[in-house]
């Protein structure tokens, strides 16, 4: 019991931490996420971690939100997916709660905008290191699909702009067809 | 009151439920909804929302429902529309995610897993190179006339990734470091 609050408490006090510093869009809670879940606490696999950043993308709703939800249910259930869900939505909520009363005033700070100009950097950096680690576990991957689905998933989204929804669906029907595909080769 | 917390976590359900990948493409779904369809906030009130969303953590959509929650509603607004934008997330996610674990063993399905493994690959690189844009050029777009390059920005992110490469040093800290510096450089 007393090992079950243990973790429940450290689960929301990594995630609370975690929000507190995701700028830049949802992603970079992936390498934060490694860092203190996959690194130090040994609580998940990468492979794992990957799975369910995968898995959170393809879900409707917030990225950051969602890979937060199955960390916590993966490692405590339930009651850890909503510990992990409640720790992630806290910062943003306070702090949105507070800045309403004088968003103008907040909207042109200098010193905000410096800082968080500063932040882009750190942004762009922590997630390309993700990004390159992501692309070598790609590169040993014997299956040439799933190698190649990577770059075109960034040709199609940074270059032509279509939709996620579609580049999701139309990667899930490739892959489940060529495994069928390849049974039904293999039953002959 | 308590017709406007219904109204309110109704509305930003259906936006959790519809912002599927995140980032810049929900933002005229947000816009929608809150703008267009309901009148809570002015086009100048939600672009600074934007703004300011971009300034604090966390996602925008939760940082558009806290906001929106909290003008219309006080706390219990922020609370309803809060939970409204997130709810959607958190039962496909887990639904998903014990569907893929129960079924993992099954050739096809598991590949599905691995192909949206490399896919989500691609679009967190899509997702890098418009906050690299954005950094070292002040565009998102390119091929746009007039832009500078940032070079106190190239050399904050070549020596954050050195760092982050070398010393697997924490992200956080990577986040605090660069601020710092921003505060005297820019």
């Amino acid at each position: 019991m007393i090992k079950n609050l243990k973790i429940y408490f450290s689960l929301f006090k990594i995630t609370f931490y975690i929000s507190a510093f995701t700028f830049g869009g949802g992603y970079i809670v992936i390498p934060m996420m490694r860092k203190y879940f996959v690194n130090d606490l040994k609580l998940i696999s990468e492979q794992e971690l990957l799975d369910m950043a995968a898995i959170a993308q393809s879900t409707p709703g917030a990225i950051a939100v969602n890979i937060a939800v199955l960390v916590g249910y993966r490692i405590s259930g339930i009651t850890g997916s909503v510990i992990t869900c409640i720790g992630t939505v806290l910062p943003p909520l306070l702090i949105l709660s507070i800045i309403s009363f004088f968003y103008k005033a907040f909207r042109d700070n200098r010193v905000i905008s410096a800082i968080l100009k500063g932040m882009e950097a750190g942004v762009a950096a922590t997630i390309v290191d993700l990004i390159i680690d992501m692309g070598q576990g790609l590169l040993k991957e014997k299956n040439w699909l799933l190698t190649l689905m990577a770059p075109i998933a960034f040709i199609a989204s940074f270059i032509f702009n279509i939709n996620v929804l579609v580049i999701i669906i139309s990667c899930s029907i490739l892959c489940f067809a060529q495994t069928y595909i390849k049974s039904r080769q293999g039953g002959r | 009151m308590s017709k406007t917390i219904y109204i309110l976590f109704i509305s930003f359900l259906q936006i959790g439920l519809f912002s599927i990948g995140g980032g810049y493409a929900i933002i005229p779904l947000i816009q929608e909804q809150v703008v267009n369809s309901y009148n809570w906030l002015t086009l100048q009130e939600y672009t600074d929302i934007i703004t300011i969303s971009q300034m604090t953590p966390g996602p925008l959509v939760v940082n558009t429902a806290s906001f929106v929650g909290i003008r219309l509603a006080g706390i219990p607004g922020a609370i309803a529309a809060t939970l409204g934008s997130i709810l959607s997330g958190f039962i496909i996610s887990i639904f998903l995610y014990k569907f893929f674990m129960k079924h993992k063993d099954i050739d096809s399905i598991s590949n599905i897993l691995k192909g949206l493994r490399s896919s989500s690959v691609g679009l967190i690189a899509s997702a890098a190179s418009t906050i690299i844009l954005i950094a070292f050029f002040g565009t998102a777009s390119i091929g746009v006339k007039g832009f500078s390059i940032n070079i106190t920005a190239i050399i904050l992110f070549v020596i954050s990734l050195f760092l982050l490469r070398k010393y697997k040093l924490n992200p956080i800290l990577i986040m605090i470091f660069t601020g710092v510096i921003g505060l005297f450089f820019y």
